[in-house]
């Protein structure tokens, strides 16, 4: 008898609730009420839609030299022209054009740098987490060593030998940014390695490629995800940095951290040329950070209500 | 506790080894034949070849050579310079008290700054002193210090004049290089003015390569903050009538200090890569602008016994960051 009332109440109760959010409703839902995150996605989606369709939408090639345009001034300043909006350089390049080609590179750079490094620790971290023992403390001794160094010193430790150039930094980031994935992916895989959902799969047979694939690894993402997008910001910093002091891409290309090392000469008589390489770095990097700190508010369970 | 200071201790060993590893393969991985690229454009001759690889022991099984190579680091031997011809750990040892001279302020700026305003975004937790001090932590840990760097000193020192561009001190004074701290010397010195100007021309660097570690250690004390404050405890002193600010500063803050502390002490990683960036913005002479500079000058041993020295000190802080975090701590020295 009190059993049929429990059952009709709980079943008016799901009746009247709203229809139950899917996964990437909720996502969204969490992610938005973050005006942070959100402006990060917004700033992020101009950069990429500026990298795409740099030959669009730059007023100049990035590499004419306008030789009766020198050092020019802003166009809001005195001296300036409006077919220079942010000024041009010491050969009589637009400052504009060059910045919006720069970000067709280290998007590119990113892009290349996140995904080798993602694959790379994934497959790293899966193999330490699933088969434990040997293997991982083996990896895990690496990794510990990669951590033991500062980032910045290891990538240039890596280009010094390898020679300076933009696939060599872009290779240099991906070595050092895997750690951080090997050993996000061993741990969420060791703690999903414990759920009943694993053992079934085994007990019906599934194989080691398998239970590590399909099984575990859709369930270890989001805080890869997350991971991921921060890395962009360290690659693209990273990046800069490593043009800044000549060993990333070589002067002629229009990389920020370039830019800014051929600017250094003009810091006291042209500050334009200085300031808008490094603006564009620190809003990428701004970008990308807050995004990343929106996903992991939206993708971690701990800190939802 | 000496059984949890041991356990550390011996995980540090693989961890020096692999260094080694990774510097002593460094080398031999470049390009071409070792001597050849150490000899550069002027070429050597087949016998003179032969000499000098047999002189630094390229003619031994590889074994061998790895082997002469740790038990020479372990004798603080890491070869010579190939252009200035001085031991490299010498080179090292002259350059290094101005990169610590650096570091040190940039911490007690990073410090001085973060830890406060942390408090202060945690005790406001949803205000408008929280929301910005959260932007600025961001901006400043989304910062390209080199950048930075330049911007500060085109506003400061090329506009305001306030600040000097670049060095460690002025050139009209000539200090004698007692302990190879500037700051000390020139206090040592009896030049008049010499202590203001090396002041002088310490805040801009420092202000630049704390800027990162300021913008960490804010974030990390704000949160550690806001949990502790949700505690029970803190209720209860609150409810017993203690003064907010005793609340917040003795009963707080010394609990929420503990993971600040090791963020702090991770932070010397940082310190030191961001040195090299800083040093060569502002012609520093440390151990960054050395580093970089070898590069460019393709002096490998320069390079790799640098790199060694480097990530040694960054392991043996991190070690130290460990032991003290074992000792407040008592749940991380009992665990596994």
């Amino acid at each position: 008898m009190s059993t049929s009332t429990e059952t009709s109440t709980t079943q008016t109760a799901t009746s009247t609730a709203p229809a139950p959010m899917t996964p990437l409703q909720e996502f969204w839902h969490y992610f938005s009420s973050n005006r942070g995150a959100v402006a990060g996605l917004v700033v992020i989606v101009i950069i990429c839609f500026m990298a795409i369709f740099a030959n669009f939408v730059a007023p100049h090639s990035p590499s004419d030299q306008y030789r009766d345009a020198l050092l020019l001034p802003p166009a809001w300043l005195e001296g300036g022209n409006w077919s220079f909006v942010l000024g041009t350089d010491d050969v009589g390049r637009d400052i504009l054009s060059r910045l919006i080609y720069g970000s067709r590179l280290s998007i590119a750079v990113g892009i290349v740098a996140v995904t080798a490094s993602l694959v790379m620790g994934i497959l790293l971290g899966l193999i330490a987490g699933y088969f434990k023992g040997m293997i991982d403390t083996a990896i895990m001794r690496i990794v510990d060593i990669m951590l033991a160094m500062p980032s910045l010193l290891l990538a240039i430790a890596i280009v010094a030998i390898l020679g300076p150039s933009i696939v060599n930094a872009a290779l240099a980031i991906s070595i050092v940014s895997l750690p951080h994935y090997v050993r996000l992916t061993r741990a969420a895989t060791m703690a999903e390695m414990s759920r009943d959902y694993v053992t079934s799969s085994k007990v019906i047979g599934a194989g080691p490629l398998r239970l590590m694939f399909v099984c575990i690894l859709p369930n270890c993402l989001a805080p890869l995800i997350v991971q991921a997008t921060l890395g962009f910001s360290s690659a693209i910093l990273d990046m800069a940095a490593l043009g800044f002091l000549g060993l990333g891409a070589q002067p002629p290309t229009p990389e920020w951290g370039s830019m800014l090392a051929d600017a250094l000469q003009f810091v006291q008589r042209a500050w334009w040329v200085v300031t808008f390489p490094g603006l564009m770095i620190l809003i990428t990097v701004l970008a990308f950070n807050l995004m990343g700190d929106g996903l992991r508010d939206a993708l971690d369970p701990k800190l939802k209500q | 506790m000496f059984q949890f200071i041991f356990r550390r201790l011996s995980l540090v060993i693989p961890t020096f080894l692999g260094i080694t590893l990774l510097t002593f393969t460094l080398i031999r991985l470049i390009p071409g034949d070792p001597i050849e690229v150490m000899a550069g454009e002027r070429g050597v001759s087949a016998e003179r070849h032969a000499e000098l690889s047999a002189q630094l022991g390229f003619d031994q099984p590889l074994y061998v050579q790895y082997y002469r190579y740790v038990s020479g680091v372990l004798q603080g031997d890491l070869g010579n310079s190939l252009i200035t011809r001085e031991p490299v750990m010498k080179e090292f040892l002259t350059l290094f008290p101005a990169t610590i001279e650096l570091a040190t302020c940039a911490a007690i700026f990073a410090i001085l700054i973060g830890l406060p305003a942390g408090i202060f975004a945690a005790v406001k937790r949803g205000t408008i002193v929280d929301h910005s001090v959260m932007t600025f932590s961001l901006t400043g840990y989304s910062m390209p210090i080199f950048w930075w760097a330049l911007l500060l000193m085109l506003v400061f020192s090329v506009n305001l004049g306030w600040t000097p561009v670049s060095g460690r001190i002025d050139v009209v004074y000539w200090i004698d290089d007692v302990t190879g701290f500037m700051l000390i010397d020139s206090l040592l010195s009896d030049e008049e003015g010499a202590f203001t100007s090396a002041v002088s021309h310490l805040i801009l660097p420092s202000i630049v390569l704390g800027t990162i570690p300021m913008a960490v250690i804010a974030r990390m004390t704000r949160s550690s903050m806001l949990e502790v404050l949700s505690e029970d405890y803190i209720r209860t002193a609150r409810a017993k009538g203690i003064a907010p600010w005793r609340v917040i500063v003795i009963h707080a803050l010394r609990n929420a200090l503990i993971p600040v502390i090791t963020v702090i002490g991770l932070q010397v990683g940082i310190l030191l890569s961001g040195a090299i960036l800083t040093e060569t913005v502002f012609a520093w002479p440390g151990i960054g602008k050395w580093l970089i500079e070898s590069i460019g000058r393709r002096d490998y041993p320069v390079v790799q016994g640098g790199i060694l020295i480097v990530a040694c000190i960054i392991i043996v802080v991190n070690l130290l960051v460990d032991i003290t975090y074992g000792i407040v701590n008592p749940r991380i020295r009992h665990s596994r």
